[in-house]
């Protein structure tokens, strides 16, 4: 039964070839959280890659920091309809990260402070598609947008970027993490709209 | 991100239910709280809402909603009560 | 078997139960807007006329959901000022920095506009006037049920346009002609701000049950007794029904104000469960 709002006009439509399909064009960084944004002080923070023999790599902020750092230019696509271009991030490699690592699992869910979760694939986490980032716009990352430190996986919808990410646990089958469990894709491409099962 | 209260939710809700669910008592399957749906802390985004415990904050239940589609997820829920009268 | 549908038919309604019976069934409605007014500099006050609305009780909100040329949507909750059965609905929307909807309904809403909106909603932050009929029947039967069945006396905190459900309580109190005490904390920022406040003032002029305090936090009206400023605990203290009177306490507010002011009241010994809130969000 809904009818057109004699008035409404709703969202600006800033067209551009960068922008996937269903998106539309944002300026500021909109704010998503599930819950209380945790406080973790970069003291206690770690980060750690948990494999299927039960090994466990982790790094604490020091160790964390003298790895080699990628500066990262990149567009980012909400699923809530927004995107956002030419963001500019600083972080680590996943591919320096899993250097060490030895799996024969393809699946990976990330586990964050406030106990968020998420999977992906191992794939979309190699070959320079993915970072640990720790820096947005050349600003420490706020706590509001996942500080310390989150993942940036920019090639999917964003909830797949973990915020205040700790870890990531090595699956053999592609498991729901927290989103994925309640409605949205596992995947979550969002050049094919991937948004919701 | 400030919360708001399970009550804010009642109207998505109402799709599901045919009776208002944000009054039925719920209880949390981490600490075992028991309290009206109603007093749960929302915490609303445009990906979707999150019922969190108001006492031990962990997650009751979710709501995701699409053009054409809602889904409403309790994993945090391990019962929850109706009055008869 | 037997035995527990006994107990269960013997075990008296309580309070609560009462208080979230049966509401109108929630569904959704075209309204057509009957008449806009300014409430204040910052937000205005919309009459509905809502094709098919059940009635609503005092304290509910509905949602309402514009639609633009593309097909994108946006709903947004409000609460409703009005109660009762027919099918008028009065919203107080106050416009927020930045808002979707808000400007629209505050700047652009116009008599004979369409409107889609979704309710009556929320059955649990709602207050009923008072059965007298059952009080004295129970009343002539044995004073122990009848003291059970005493209204407990009724405390509203409002912060900014908070005050929407707690206006439409406090109106159906006084339009029941309703002997439970009813006590209301306004805290607003300047005498500019204040939503209803010409019926606010008739209500605390006309009736005994009804009391008004208010709080300004940014500036007073000439010759007010306290300086402008927050509500604190003790302002708290000496505005609200003690603790020991066990009132139902409605706080509707910005979070923040809610946090504070539900925190203070448990200090002050209410009881958690005689506290309800509605959250707007916001700092």
């Amino acid at each position: 039964m809904s009818f057109i709002t004699r008035g409404f006009s709703g969202r600006s439509h800033e067209r551009d070839e960068r922008l996937p399909p269903g998106q539309t064009l944002v300026h500021d960084f909109p704010v998503l959280s599930a819950g209380p944004t945790p406080e973790i002080d970069t003291a206690e923070w770690e980060f750690s890659i948990t494999t299927e023999t039960g090994g466990v790599h982790s790094w604490n902020w020091q160790q964390f920091m003298a790895l080699p750092i990628d500066e990262v230019d990149t567009d980012i696509h909400c699923v809530t309809h927004w995107s956002k271009l030419g963001t500019s991030w600083r972080g680590i490699s996943l591919d320096t990260l899993f250097e060490n690592v030895e799996t024969q699992y393809d699946y990976v869910m990330a586990h964050s402070y406030g106990g968020y979760t998420t999977n992906l694939a191992l794939d979309d986490l190699l070959d320079g598609k993915a970072w640990i980032a720790f820096e947005f716009d050349g600003e420490p990352l706020d706590p509001e947008h996942g500080g310390p430190a989150r993942l940036l996986v920019p090639h999917l919808y964003f909830w797949k970027s973990a915020k205040w990410v700790r870890g990531l646990v090595m699956m053999g089958e592609d498991e729901p993490g927290f989103w994925e469990q309640n409605g949205y894709h596992l995947h979550g491409d969002p050049w094919k709209e991937e948004r919701y099962w | 991100m400030q919360h708001v209260d399970g009550n804010a939710i009642a109207g998505p809700l109402a799709e599901f239910f045919a009776f208002d669910i944000t009054t039925a008592v719920a209880r949390c399957n981490g600490c075992g709280f028991v309290a009206e749906l109603a007093r749960a802390m929302v915490y609303t985004s445009p990906a979707g809402s999150v019922l969190r415990c108001a006492s031990c904050e962990q997650v009751l239940a979710t709501l995701v909603e699409s053009d054409d589609r809602a889904w409403f997820g309790f994993s945090g829920v391990s019962a929850i009560e109706v009055r008869r009268r | 078997m037997s035995d527990a549908s006994t107990a269960t038919a013997t075990t008296a309604t309580s309070e609560p139960a009462r208080a979230l019976a049966a509401v109108p069934r929630a569904g959704w409605h075209v309204a057509t807007v009957a008449a806009t007014r300014r409430e204040t500099a910052n937000a205005a006050r919309l009459e509905l006329e809502v094709d098919g609305w059940p009635g609503n009780a005092a304290g509910q909100h509905l949602d309402l959901r514009l639609t633009a040329p593309d097909g994108y949507t946006a709903t947004r909750s409000y609460s409703i000022a009005s109660s009762g059965s027919g099918t008028r609905v009065v919203l107080a929307v106050d416009r927020l920095p930045d808002g979707e909807v808000s400007p629209f309904l505050v700047n652009e809403v116009r008599v004979g506009d369409r409107l889609e909106v979704h309710g009556p909603l929320g059955a649990f932050f709602v207050w009923r006037p008072v059965d007298h009929g059952a009080l004295r029947s129970a009343g002539d039967g044995a004073g122990g049920a009848a003291s059970a069945l005493r209204a407990r006396p009724v405390q509203l905190i409002a912060g900014g346009s908070g005050i929407v459900p707690l206006f439409a309580m406090a109106t159906a109190h006084a339009e029941a002609r309703d002997l439970t005490p009813f006590r209301m904390l306004y805290s607003v920022r300047t005498p500019d701000d204040l939503f209803f406040a010409e019926e606010l003032m008739a209500l605390a002029a006309t009736s005994d049950d009804f009391r008004l305090d208010l709080v300004y936090t940014r500036r007073t009206p000439d010759g007010w007794p306290n300086p402008a400023g927050r509500v604190t605990r003790e302002a708290l203290e000496g505005a609200v029904l003690p603790a020991t009177e066990r009132p139902i306490v409605y706080v509707c507010g910005s979070t923040g104000f809610v946090e504070r002011v539900a925190s203070w009241l448990i200090e002050l010994g209410h009881d958690a469960r005689d506290i309800r809130t509605e959250r707007f969000g916001g700092i």
